[in-house]
């Protein structure tokens, strides 16, 4: 059974790598200065390793450094990581059929999608002859891998290593926009693109950089509900 | 905070963020056939979601203030334009970074 399945792996392992060289670069880098954050707040480098290995979600391991700083509030706590996480919801309605019928690794897949997991298995042509499961898992895994690492070594190292790497964070930024663009170059209509892009940006001038996330879900979900009909007489979208 | 008390902190981080993620796998089963509406909305969020990606990444630039976001808009240009010309996913995001990093270290 072992001799079957290997090469089916390795395939699978040798189509995702590629996609993950970007987020290898990226994480590195802002796994390693969140790492060096939680040192210089006063943490071992057992707490960044710990929390990027259960967490695994890069914004709010930022934002949980303030909290564990602050008075022990647990509900509150809860109430403001599902607030800053609330995207993975839309993450999750997106993936209900891709991840079907991945059998034991969907727990893996679903606990391990962040931004970057998301966005590439739900972007890459994952080639015929590549299982789309091990392909999404490896994916899922590398990135893991990359943040987990960078977090720890940032957290040993951090206040050692000094080298200009500004502006080196971008590099997000930029996948995030080819990912967008390849979306766009895909669709027949750009009517999700467009809303996604406008309403978040309105959102973020009216409620600003800290909370603007949420009201921007509301108000996507509300104007797709709403062009739903129209939409779908057009004949662009199921 | 006694380490307890960090445990649980931490914890609830993590029960957070599963919850974000999960929810909708255990509200729509895949034994069982998802409403049409969740299935509409699986097609077209994404394609929102990566315009809020996009917007999310830009958070914290100002763009009234200072140099008005010109090196994150010229670099964004230069990854829409390398990604046009050539489609080579690793190119234009390498490029558009080492133009921002240029930019960011040497211009601005």
């Amino acid at each position: 059974m072992k001799n079957i399945k290997e090469p089916v792996r390795l395939r699978a392992f040798k189509a995702a790598f590629p996609h993950t060289i970007p987020i290898l670069a990226g994480f590195l880098f802002l796994g390693f200065t969140y790492g060096v954050y939680m040192n210089v707040s006063g943490f071992s480098f057992w707490y960044p390793m710990l929390m990027s290995l259960t967490v695994f979600a890069g914004s709010v391991e930022f934002a949980a450094v303030n909290m564990l700083l602050g008075a022990f509030n647990p509900l509150q706590t809860l109430a403001l990581t599902v607030m800053i996480n609330a995207r993975h919801l839309f993450y999750g309605i997106s993936m209900l059929d891709k991840y079907r019928g991945c059998g034991i690794k969907k727990l893996y897949l679903i606990f391990g999608m962040c931004d970057e997991s998301f966005s590439i298995n739900y972007t890459a042509d994952i080639p015929k002859d590549v299982d789309r499961g091990w392909f999404m898992f490896f994916v899922t895994l590398l990135n893991h891998i990359y943040w987990v690492s960078g977090a720890t070594l940032g957290g040993i190292f951090g206040s050692f290593i000094h080298f200009n790497t500004d502006g080196l964070d971008f590099v997000m930024t930029a996948m995030f926009v080819v990912i967008f663009l390849e979306q766009w170059l895909k669709e027949k209509n750009h009517a999700g693109s467009v809303l996604g892009l406008v309403l978040s940006a309105v959102c973020l001038c009216i409620f600003g950089a800290d909370g603007f996330i949420v009201p921007a879900m509301v108000l996507i979900l509300l104007v797709l509900t709403l062009i739903r009909r129209p939409l779908q007489r057009r004949g662009d979208m199921i | 905070m006694t380490l307890g008390q960090q445990l649980i902190t931490i914890g609830m981080v993590v029960l957070g963020t599963m919850l974000t993620r999960f929810v909708p796998f255990i509200v729509f089963p895949a034994g069982k056939p998802t409403p049409k509406y969740i299935t509409y909305l699986g097609r077209v969020l994404p394609a929102a979601v990566f315009g809020l990606l996009v917007v999310y990444c830009l958070k914290d630039v100002s763009f009234l203030t200072g140099w008005h976001g010109l090196p994150e808009l010229i670099s964004i240009a230069v990854v829409v334009g390398l990604h046009l010309w050539k489609r080579q996913m690793l190119l234009s995001i390498a490029g558009g970074t080492v133009c921002y990093m240029l930019l960011v270290q040497l211009v601005f």
